[in-house]
């Protein structure tokens, strides 16, 4: 009589380590602040002109980005999802990149027309 | 004669998740499916965004945000208070994507009155956004903002040193109408949507199923409404 031999294979999230109370809580005071830090730098350190605008608009999309992640990976539950749902969902969104980049070249060009 | 086990690599039964047999992401149909709409929906969403920042980056000068949303709608604060408005509404909208996670949670623990309340709040959560990008929409129509049509003085909306344009300001309200219109159109749909789940919650629908997966794929849809308002706000306000 042949055994049949199981390769189990550990997955790399448990089914345990999902989203809790507390853990939206946390979440939503990461956000909280993170909106707060851009409202104090439009209203307080812009107009004050102790941070130049071309700094603070880099600062603005880092931090929006940081906004996104933290949507992404614990509201929609995307980082607790098997790691071949992640990359389908996160890798077709380098077109975004791609079209950004294409695009803020030809609006340089387009200065040069106007 | 006594035979022992011989197993061969041919006998094993592989249960890696791309072996056949089950769901290699694990997640159900309408649950993938909704990622792969809100996905292309990304796209829609940043190719409106990216086509905004072109125009904006090819413009000598561009109206200034805070020198447009100066206002608090319901308040007699006309003048001296920038991104006030809007910071109220941000707040509305996290709020309410907080409300569905909870129900979300809630739902996985099969509670189906919890999930019922969480679903209220995120209703009126989103019926509260729709009611302030009403009346941010209707003050700037009476500033003589629109489609197509802007006020005759511009010259206070643009920054210091900076030579007003109305070509540019121009832009900036059609661009600004369509962005922010195509996703509270997206808040609309998904309030109604909210309304159908939180109907089914209540006549006890997903509980004879078994499972609260729907308000899961109803939540990945508000959630990014929430998360396309985060860029929105970003790159009409803030930048």
């Amino acid at each position: 009589m042949s055994e049949i031999k199981h390769t189990e294979i550990h997955e790399e999230h448990a089914e345990h380590d999902t989203m809790t109370r507390k853990k939206i809580w946390n979440v939503f005071f990461v956000l909280l602040g993170i909106t707060a830090v851009e409202f104090f730098i439009a209203l307080y350190l812009v107009p004050k002109n102790i941070v130049p605008i071309h700094v603070a608009n880099p600062i603005y999309i880092v931090l929006t980005l940081a906004k996104a992640f933290y949507i992404v990976a614990y509201f929609m539950h995307l980082k607790f999802e098997k790691i071949g749902l992640v990359y389908s969902i996160l890798v077709p969104t380098l077109f975004i990149i791609g079209l950004i980049l294409v695009l803020t070249n030809e609006s340089h060009h387009w200065v040069d027309l106007r | 004669m006594s035979t022992t086990a011989v197993t061969s690599p041919i006998d094993e039964v592989k249960t890696t998740p791309w072996a056949g047999g089950r769901s290699p992401f694990s997640v159900e149909y309408g649950k993938m499916m909704m990622w792969f709409f809100l996905l292309s929906d990304a796209f829609t969403f940043s190719s409106l965004l990216i086509a905004y920042g072109a125009l904006r980056f090819s413009a000598p000068a561009w109206p200034a945000a805070d020198h447009i949303f100066q206002s608090v709608p319901l308040t007699s604060i006309e003048h001296g208070a920038p991104l006030v408005f809007v910071g109220i509404m941000t707040f509305i909208l996290i709020m309410s994507s907080v409300t569905m996670v909870l129900g979300v949670e809630a739902g996985h623990r099969g509670a189906r009155k919890e999930v019922a309340w969480w679903m209220v709040a995120t209703v009126i959560g989103g019926f509260m956004f729709l009611g302030c990008q009403a009346l941010e929409w209707s003050h700037l129509f009476h500033e003589g903002f629109g489609w197509g049509k802007m006020p005759k003085e511009i010259g206070e909306f643009f920054p210091e040193g900076t030579k007003p344009s109305a070509v540019y300001t121009q832009q900036f309200a059609n661009l600004f109408f369509t962005i922010t219109g195509f996703h509270g159109f997206h808040v609309f749909t998904g309030v109604i949507i909210n309304i159908i789940i939180l109907v089914n919650v209540l006549i006890g629908t997903y509980d004879r199923r078994g499972t609260y997966g729907m308000v899961e794929k109803v939540g990945l849809y508000w959630h990014f409404v929430d998360l396309v308002w985060v860029f929105v706000f970003t790159f009409f306000y803030l930048v």
